[in-house]
């Protein structure tokens, strides 16, 4: 699928990989292109997509330097970032262990039950005692294999001296083996290998099915990460510049920091003028104009013209490892939360036990002898073992995963949606969470001859303001004029021909508090302003989370007029100035008064408070921090996910709770059955597939409930 | 009796062989991106461009 590209064959062991983000790609257009596009470039020798995870993956000669690559990608028109080394490796191969055990526990069982149903139709004799043979044969290997996961999950627990919903299913799982071979050892009447293995693979498929959820959202979250300064240009005394990660660069360093890029250090400006947009950092929306010897810090944006920045601190000394030492320590109080279903398993596990118990002294007293008594204490056991108790959590938080993904909203993990269904409260960020964090134009300034004129312009530039200008008037349908002799100057702007009329998208010759561009054709000059606009559908918003009885509120770094200026708009009470400190200090007081708070919210000041929240929501343009911290991302310029996020995780805990009645509510009906010493293999297989198929099916109801 | 000793392997068999496909195409990366699979399709070999 690939264009051919012939490439000298004594090369090929010097080729290395890289990997790139590229989060718009759309269709199979955008992977033709890609693909077929890429190896063209001198020196790049394959190009291989991954669509799902937004990913194109580059074999190419080691000369070509990154930024080569990532101008050859951006060259087709699209965004691209480099990825930083994949810190979710180890769930991939988690995932891939849990399909294979699946896989494997599929065969076993159809196999197992091929044998079991010509035993429950009257197969009997020496044909009988073949048949257990066979599935011992096939059982045990595959339960062995299969089981690991909750046997390594089931002794993890015990050996910290804790219970968890494996323990239980485990000791099912392996009392059930252990009788059933002895009983075909013996020639005895039932085995139950067949229980053994459908319980496994009807409990692996609940726990395959959470990793896909995780590994399907956290691609996702993936393809949005590092937009942030990660690495700077540094310039040398030679004169040459190189690439250096953050963590490497070293106080005096000077770095060469692009229009629209981020900084890696804290430092001072020693060349050139600009402005630094410091929302991600302080909230504060207004950008700062910079010149000869100001400050700043790293992960703020330089947005109007390059810069050069001699860095003061860096790594741990930076104001940004501040913020990331406060989230650390907020973060503490939600790695203690417990699951539902091992809460359940906490009085489940116990209860089962004792009763199985129970049972066994119970007719040993009866006096039908050691062997018939433990029959009937596994048969026990093995009916109440949580199979559908098991897909109870899984099957619903995936069915509800997948709707939330559908509306924009990516759930990280289980856990998530478990603590996003008990918010009482939510704390809104403004800055890139109330507004949409990027700067829109108003076109009405413009006529319709400037129009393709800017477009064509804009199109030219990477700063920021022209892409938000060319997005903006690509939306309008605009076509863009042809230009000739198109030159980009540093902190000027972008200048060109149209025809003979010379035209130019440049710096606004007047200031004022918000961003502005000025479009000049011919002797004629338009100012185009800027703002950073409120996502549309707030209100909606905010009225699907009272009626969902959550109570809002604003917490901004913003300044105190454009903070109320929001609050009085959409009614909500609101606090302004404040930093990342102040707002860790009043999430965790309304967590001291029992409250559960939500905290959406962006910036790197947001993320404390975005951690230390019972449940966090970022939105896609959110800094990396921000978005680690959060249990769930919302991508779009809408902000209504938020509101469905809420309600979802609430329908899911009902749903949850309803699998739990009924999965339990068929262990009820069938006790007495076992207790009774009436259940055979059959009985336990038809109780067990009926309740996990329910559990399932009613789960399947979430797929309407963000309606 | 007799059919039994034909019919077992070969329902093993064939379970096996299915077993053995699938771990061969999850090593293989055909479940690693299922969304471009189902792009992939669409992709036209003899247009030279791709448009989005």
């Amino acid at each position: 699928m690939n264009a051919p590209h012939s490439f000298p064959e004594a090369d090929r062991g010097e080729l290395v990989d890289s990997r790139f983000t590229v989060p718009g790609m759309r269709c199979a257009g955008c992977i033709a292109k890609l693909e077929r596009e890429l190896p063209k470039v001198e020196g790049i020798a394959e190009a291989r997509v991954n669509f799902s995870a937004k990913r194109v993956a580059l074999r190419h000669d080691p000369d070509l330097a990154e930024e080569q690559l990532i101008e050859a990608i951006e060259a087709l028109g699209f965004e691209v970032q480099r990825l930083e080394d994949n810190p979710l490796g180890r769930d991939d191969a988690d995932r891939r262990m849990l399909l294979r055990a699946t896989a494997v526990a599929g065969f076993g069982m159809m196999n197992v039950m091929l044998l079991s149903v010509s035993v429950w139709s009257g197969a009997g004799g020496v044909t009988k005692q073949l048949f257990h043979w066979l599935s011992a044969i096939i059982a045990i290997p595959v339960i062995a294999y299969s089981g690991r996961p909750f046997f390594a999950s089931a002794w993890m627990a015990l050996r910290h001296g804790r219970t968890n919903m494996d323990v239980p299913i485990s000791i099912g799982v392996l009392l059930a083996t252990a009788l059933s071979f002895y009983e075909t050892a013996t020639g005895g009447v039932h085995a139950y290998f067949d229980s053994a293995v459908m319980l496994l693979f009807f409990l692996l498929c609940g726990r395959a099915l959470d990793a896909m959820m995780r590994g399907r959202t956290r691609a996702g979250i993936d393809s949005l990460l590092g937009r942030m300064g990660k690495s700077a240009t540094v310039l040398a005394e030679d004169g040459s510049t190189s690439r250096v990660s953050a963590e490497d660069i070293r106080p005096g360093m000077v770095m060469l920091v692009a229009a629209g890029e981020a900084l890696a250090a804290d430092g001072e400006v020693i060349d050139g003028s600009s402005a630094i947009d410091n929302s991600m950092l302080t909230g504060e929306s207004r950008l700062e104009p910079v010149g000869l010897g100001a400050e700043v810090h790293a992960g703020t944006i330089n947005v109007m013209a390059p810069i050069r920045v001699r860095a003061t601190a860096v790594a741990n000394d930076t104001r940004i490892a501040e913020i990331a030492r406060l989230m650390d320590e907020a973060g503490q109080s939600r790695s203690r939360y417990v699951r539902i279903a091992d809460r359940a398993s906490r009085t489940y596990a116990p209860a089962v036990h004792t009763l199985a118990l129970l049972a066994f002294i119970g007719w040993m007293l009866a006096g039908v002898g050691w062997h018939q008594s433990l029959l009937i204490a596994i048969a026990v056991l093995i009916i109440t073992c949580p199979c559908a108790l098991g897909l109870a959590v899984p099957a619903a938080q995936v069915v509800a995963s997948n709707t939330l993904i559908k509306q924009g909203l990516l759930v990280k993990d289980g856990t998530a949606l478990e603590r996003l269904a008990e918010v009482d409260c939510v704390r809104f960020d403004k800055t890139g969470t109330l507004t949409l964090g990027e700067p829109r134009p108003d076109l009405s300034t413009l006529d319709d001859e400037a129009k393709p004129i800017a477009l064509g312009l804009a199109q030219n530039s990477r700063h920021p303001l022209s892409k938000g200008l060319a997005k903006a008037l690509l939306a309008q349908g605009v076509i863009p004029a042809s230009l000739t002799d198109v030159t980009e100057r540093p902190g000027e702007g972008i200048f060109a021909m149209s025809g003979t009329t010379p035209v130019a998208l440049a710096r606004a010759s007047e200031t004022s508090e918000h961003p502005m561009s000025e479009i000049r054709i011919g002797d004629r000059r338009q100012l185009i302003h800027f703002a950073d606009p409120l996502r549309e559908d707030i209100a909606e918003t905010l009225h699907e989370l009272e009626a969902l009885g959550l109570e809002t509120e604003l917490l901004s770094g913003d300044r105190k007029d454009a903070v109320e200026a929001v609050g009085k708009k959409f009614g909500l009470a609101s606090s302004a100035g404040l930093s990342p400190a102040d707002k860790l200090d009043l999430l965790n007081g309304l967590k001291s008064q029992g409250c559960h708070p939500l905290m959406v919210g962006d910036g790197l000041n947001d993320g404390p408070a975005l951690a230390a929240a019972h449940a966090a929501i970022a939105p896609g343009t959110a800094s990396d921090a921000s978005q680690q911290a959060a249990d769930a991302v919302f991508i779009g310029e809408r902000l209504i996910p938020v509101a469905k996020a809420v309600q979802v995780a609430k329908a899911t805990m009902r749903v949850v709770r309803q699998n739990f009645v009924l999965a339990i509510g068929y262990n009820v009906l069938a006790v007495p059955l076992a207790l009774a010493g009436l259940v055979t293999p059959l009985i336990a297989a038809i109780a067990m597939s009926i309740s996990s198929v329910i559990v399932v099916g009613n789960s399947l109801r979430l797929a309407g409930a963000a309606k | 009796m007799n059919g039994l000793i034909l019919l077992i392997p070969l329902a093993l068999g064939m379970g096996a062989i299915g077993l053995a496909m699938f771990f061969w195409a999850m090593r293989d990366g055909q479940f690693e991106d299922l969304d471009g699979a189902a792009q992939r399709i669409l992709i036209d070999d003899d247009e030279e461009d791709g448009q989005c």
